[in-house]
């Protein structure tokens, strides 16, 4: 699964794109934890939503195989 | 729909552009706002800011943003247009442009898109100063 990251995520990850192992997340929270463990960085920022198909999704949200998935930190536009 | 615009541009913005948008026969009041890059924020100097930006979600909050607008303030038309990548000092970033019969409308509307679209729109700044850059508001 390919999770788009964007802004800070990007520099903590050093790629706009990350591969994750599917079997491990099911829901949003899921992959929040995975997220987390994965990059001790991403606890400093303030903090971020999961975008799933291009809309801000809930925690407990369910993740498909087929979902565009993104990480999305403060946004600071304008 | 034509009374929404809806741009995200790796060029520079056209306050003309803009306008002829929402420019309207019925409408009396337009209201812009231009939003520029200045040369300090916070003490430092800044050099310039790059904009990151999540195009196609950026561009559908910014269409929920434009269809709230018109539901709820009395408008017509709406142009909401940002610039990604490099902007320079004193170079135009957004712009906001609305359009209704009378002022007030457009004066609301104008302000309330800018409000929201600095909380909801994935759209990132990284400041650059004359000895570093960082994330606009990603650190707690």
């Amino acid at each position: 699964m390919v999770i788009k990251c964007f802004g800070i995520a990007r520099d903590i990850f050093e790629s706009d794109e990350l591969i994750i192992d599917k079997s491990v997340v099911k829901t949003v929270s899921d992959l929040r934890s995975h997220l987390n463990n994965k990059n001790e960085q991403l606890n400093t920022i303030k903090s971020y939503f999961i975008a799933v198909n291009q809309e801000y999704a809930q925690e407990d949200q369910i993740i498909s195989d087929n979902d565009e998935i993104a990480i999305i930190p403060p946004v600071s536009g304008g | 729909m034509n009374n929404i615009s809806i741009e995200i541009s790796s060029t520079p913005l056209s306050i003309d552009d803009a306008y002829h948008c929402i420019l309207h026969e019925g409408c009396g009041g337009n209201c812009l706002f231009i939003g520029t890059v200045r040369n300090r924020n916070k003490g430092e100097s800044v050099t310039h800011l790059d904009f990151d930006t999540y195009d196609a979600m950026a561009e559908k909050e910014m269409a929920k943003i434009a269809h709230q607008c018109i539901v709820k303030f009395d408008i017509t038309k709406i142009a909401i247009h940002h610039r990604k990548g490099y902007v320079g000092i004193k170079d135009i970033a957004v712009i906001i442009a609305v359009s209704s019969g009378h002022r007030d409308a457009s004066f609301q509307a104008c302000r309330f898109a800018i409000d929201t679209l600095k909380d909801t729109v994935p759209i990132w700044k990284k400041e650059h100063l004359e000895d570093g850059s960082y994330w606009v508001g990603a650190r707690p």
